[in-house]
């Protein structure tokens, strides 16, 4: 009696899909056209085989391409832990240890002739695995865990696995944060899920957001409205920041007719709506440039020329040296940027194929009905991911437009400018319930008698000002 | 209402306070509290006493005076007291709820809604209800169309939390019911219909198997348990039909911030010397003193000396997908 699921369980033509490969190594993201590739080793491998598979589903590399994994290897990286479960009575007793070896180079036996000659007669990563272990003279003095850590390692090198992952916020901003962080403002994944919650985001809202970011905070939104309500993305200057990230989210028609893209100064106008609506309206409608207008002709020339022909590990490595700076406008609608970006670790032989099911285009610019509306209702939530600007001067500007007792969060990746920006703000008594906040997040590893937090953590994912907006009386 | 289920009942800067609205007064950051507005109504606080009658027709947000001194303040002038009047969100409402139970706070909230993957539409399954405070930001994420089905086995607490739920205007979006789910599991009419799973049970390891067939394929699987040890276990028990099994612990750290000056270092260097010192050098000295007493201020902060130091582990995991081809039989056992 279940109803349909509102989120898609399975991989379809022209959507977007996150690989993980070998268990987080490799990250990137695809989008499933016919000729979409994934470069695994020296192979090239269709990404057809993906077409209807239920997201969470491993596959391995085959002869001819990817395979699914039968059940039992799917699981195969729990069994792992469950062996070292079953290995937990054992974690006291092991009297095994490393006192016996040398690092000689002499412990395997097998050499990489022998090996290139199992894969020409066409022996499975698995088995050449097995003989691996086999041919080590060191493996049966390990301990259970390194004789695991071993296999794991040739594994990953002789067996490679593929894992199909569901783009979400949850998974884009936890690839970005892992392989491009600085392309995101450092913002991780309970940063942007805090951001989310302190700004009261839900269906139905009309959120305003200053993203500059990638898209990220756009797309996380955008999912949250779900279909209802809008967010309406501000930039300073005259073109819009990138928001190309929303295209790794498979964000529905619906959802992306949500995302709207407006100057400041085109807002910052609307305060006075209330008083004279039809004049302003009428400015509104031959001010607001359509994002679109930006010929794709421009880009030949834009200085954010590298990123057209980020398609290999390398190029992809140039935007993480770029940070995302709206003084350097990319349109964000050429197919050849979104391409790049789809691709932005390796994805190859795709190119040329990325005309292929377009989702429409996020971020007109909204009607002056829309603008009026807010002019006069005032935005629901503001959120500010402008990691490299000063925000001062934003937040000053941006939350006279939200509605009275609306929330409000401010991210940013240096806690000074926050604070600066929280004094202003309790000196202008615009807004209460001020709190700086600084999310930590640690890991765990649950093992049968080897649990502990992971050893190498991540120290820092952003800092948050939250508030809410009060109504101050006319003087 | 909290939640808005249609546009139209969103609040907006045009909506003005009515009879029967539930507002969150602000007195302090710390101190807040939830207040259905009557015509008759008073609230009494330390600022002073405050008719709700005053408050009809206003925005919320609005600062709003007390009508009178009261007291125990002494000097205070009649009417000097105030508040502000906020809009109910989830956020507040963890701030302002009556705790019948421990409570989950916003950082965990907001983690547990992003690694859920909720949006609109979701359908959720929660045990146990306790105060509400976590239930209610899963309501907002599956607005306005999905659903959260709550399970506590505490009759009472079950009964107080539909009347939370039903006074912010969640009816819809919340059901709660009274049930053991540790020892029944969830109920079956909801088998392989739920995106998502929630638990924050004393023995978790016992409802995880019933959770893992309430889940859709791929779907997410939340654990809360303040213990090491109930982590564990639940990890152990996890390992049968869920993958991608991840614990975490989160916190916040909060700033305070400050205007002023630090004082120079070679100012006190100066003063430490006394006036042992040639008349020149002091002038010198003090003429630099002088620039500090008038040299603007900054903005300085520093976190919070003190802090929620542990609340509870997160431990999240993905139903496995046995898939060769889609839509396999479970093999989930539930025993």
């Amino acid at each position: 009696m279940a109803p349909p699921p509102v989120i898609p369980r399975e991989a379809w033509d022209g959507c977007s899909v996150l690989l993980d490969i070998n268990d987080g190594d490799r990250l990137a993201f695809f989008r499933l056209t016919p000729g979409a590739t994934v470069k695994i080793g020296d192979k090239s491998c269709s990404l057809q085989p993906l077409l209807g598979r239920p997201f969470g589903s491993l596959f391995r590399v085959g002869p001819d391409g990817l395979v699914p994994c039968a059940a039992t290897d799917a699981s195969s990286q729990d069994d792992k832990a469950r062996d070292g479960g079953g290995a937990g009575g054992q974690a006291q007793d092991e009297t095994r240890d490393n006192r016996s070896l040398v690092d000689n180079n002499t412990a395997q036996t097998l050499s990489s002739e022998d090996i290139e000659a199992m894969k020409r007669e066409g022996a499975s990563g698995d088995a050449i695995v097995e003989a691996l272990i086999a041919n080590s003279s060191t493996f049966g003095n390990k301990t259970v865990f390194s004789q695991e850590k071993y296999k794991l390692k040739k594994q990953k090198k002789y067996a490679p696995k593929v894992l199909l992952r569901r783009p979400s916020s949850r998974s884009i901003c936890e690839t970005y944060f892992k392989k491009y962080p600085a392309r995101i403002g450092f913002m991780r994944v309970d940063a942007l899920s805090l951001l989310l919650s302190m700004a009261n985001v839900g269906a139905y809202s009309d959120v305003l957001a200053v993203d500059m970011v990638g898209g990220l905070v756009v797309g996380a939104v955008a999912e949250r409205l779900g279909g209802t309500g809008y967010v309406c993305s501000t930039y300073l200057g005259s073109a819009p920041s990138s928001i190309d990230i929303i295209r790794m989210y498979n964000l529905s028609s619906d959802m992306t007719s949500r995302i709207f893209q407006a100057p400041l100064g085109d807002l910052c106008s609307l305060q006075s709506v209330g008083d004279a609506p039809s004049v302003l309206s009428g400015s509104i409608q031959c001010d607001v440039v359509e994002p679109a207008a930006v010929p794709d002709e421009s880009l030949q020339s834009s200085p954010a020329k590298p990123i057209n022909t980020a398609v290999s590990d390398g190029n992809a490595q140039s935007m993480t040296v770029q940070p995302i700076n709206m003084e350097v406008p990319e349109p964000a609608t050429d197919d050849h940027l979104n391409q790049g970006d789809i691709s932005m670790s390796d994805c190859k032989g795709s190119n040329g194929n990325s005309i292929a099911p377009k989702a429409p285009r996020a971020g007109k610019a909204p009607s002056p009905e829309r603008m009026k509306y807010w002019g006069e209702h005032g935005f629901s939530s503001l959120i500010v991911a402008a990691p490299d600007h000063e925000v001062e001067s934003v937040v000053a500007d941006l939350l006279p437009l939200l509605s009275y007792s609306a929330p409000f969060a401010i991210y940013h990746q240096y806690l000074q400018p926050l604070a600066t920006c929280m004094h202003s703000l309790q000196a202008s008594k615009m807004a209460i319930g001020l709190q700086i906040t600084e999310p930590w997040l640690r890991e765990y590893q649950v093992l049968p008698s080897r649990t502990h937090p992971h050893m190498q953590m991540n120290a820092f994912g952003g800092y948050i000002l939250s508030g809410i907006r009060i109504h101050k009386p006319d003087p | 209402m909290m939640v808005p289920l249609d546009p139209c009942n969103k609040p907006t800067s045009q909506r003005r306070i009515t009879e029967g609205d539930t507002v969150v007064v602000y007195e302090r950051h710390d101190s807040m509290r939830a207040v259905t507005v009557s015509a008759a109504g008073v609230l009494q606080n330390r600022f002073g006493v405050f008719r709700h009658a005053d408050w009809l027709g206003r925005h919320f947000g609005s600062k709003v005076f007390s009508s009178g001194g009261v007291g125990g303040k002494g000097g205070r002038k009649a009417g000097g007291g105030f508040v502000h009047l906020l809009a109910p969100t989830p956020e507040l409402w963890t701030l302002v709820l009556s705790h019948r139970t421990q409570i989950l706070y916003i950082a965990d909230i907001s983690l547990v809604v992003a690694y859920l993957e909720l949006v609109p539409g979701c359908v959720v399954l929660e045990s146990g209800t306790g105060s509400g405070s976590l239930t209610t930001s899963l309501a907002r994420a599956v607005a306005p169309h999905g659903r959260v089905y709550t399970f506590d086995f505490h009759d009472q607490r079950a009964d107080s939390a539909r009347e939370d739920f039903e006074k912010n205007g969640l009816s819809s979006l919340i059901t709660v019911a009274v049930r053991d789910i540790q020892g029944q599991g969830f109920p079956d009419e909801y088998s392989g219909a739920a995106d998502a799973v929630f638990l924050d049970l004393p023995q978790p390891w016992l409802a995880i198997p019933s959770a893992g067939t309430m889940l859709r394929q791929d779907g997410v699987l939340c654990s809360f348990s303040p213990c090491i040890e109930q982590v564990q276990r639940a990890c152990e028990t996890m390992r049968s039909c869920f993958t991608d099994i991840r614990t975490f612990e989160i916190l916040l750290r909060t700033y305070e911030v400050h205007e002023g000056a630090l004082k120079s270092a070679t100012v006190n260097e100066a003063s430490s010397e006394g006036c042992s010192l040639p008349g020149k050098k002091r002038k010198i000295r003090s003429a630099g003193e002088a620039l500090d007493s008038t040299q603007t201020s900054s903005v300085i902060a520093r976190p919070c000396s003190t802090a929620r130091g542990h609340t509870g582990y997160l431990t999240f995991a993905r139903k496995s997908v046995h898939g060769s081809q889609t839509g396999a039989a479970e093999v989930c056992p539930t025993s």
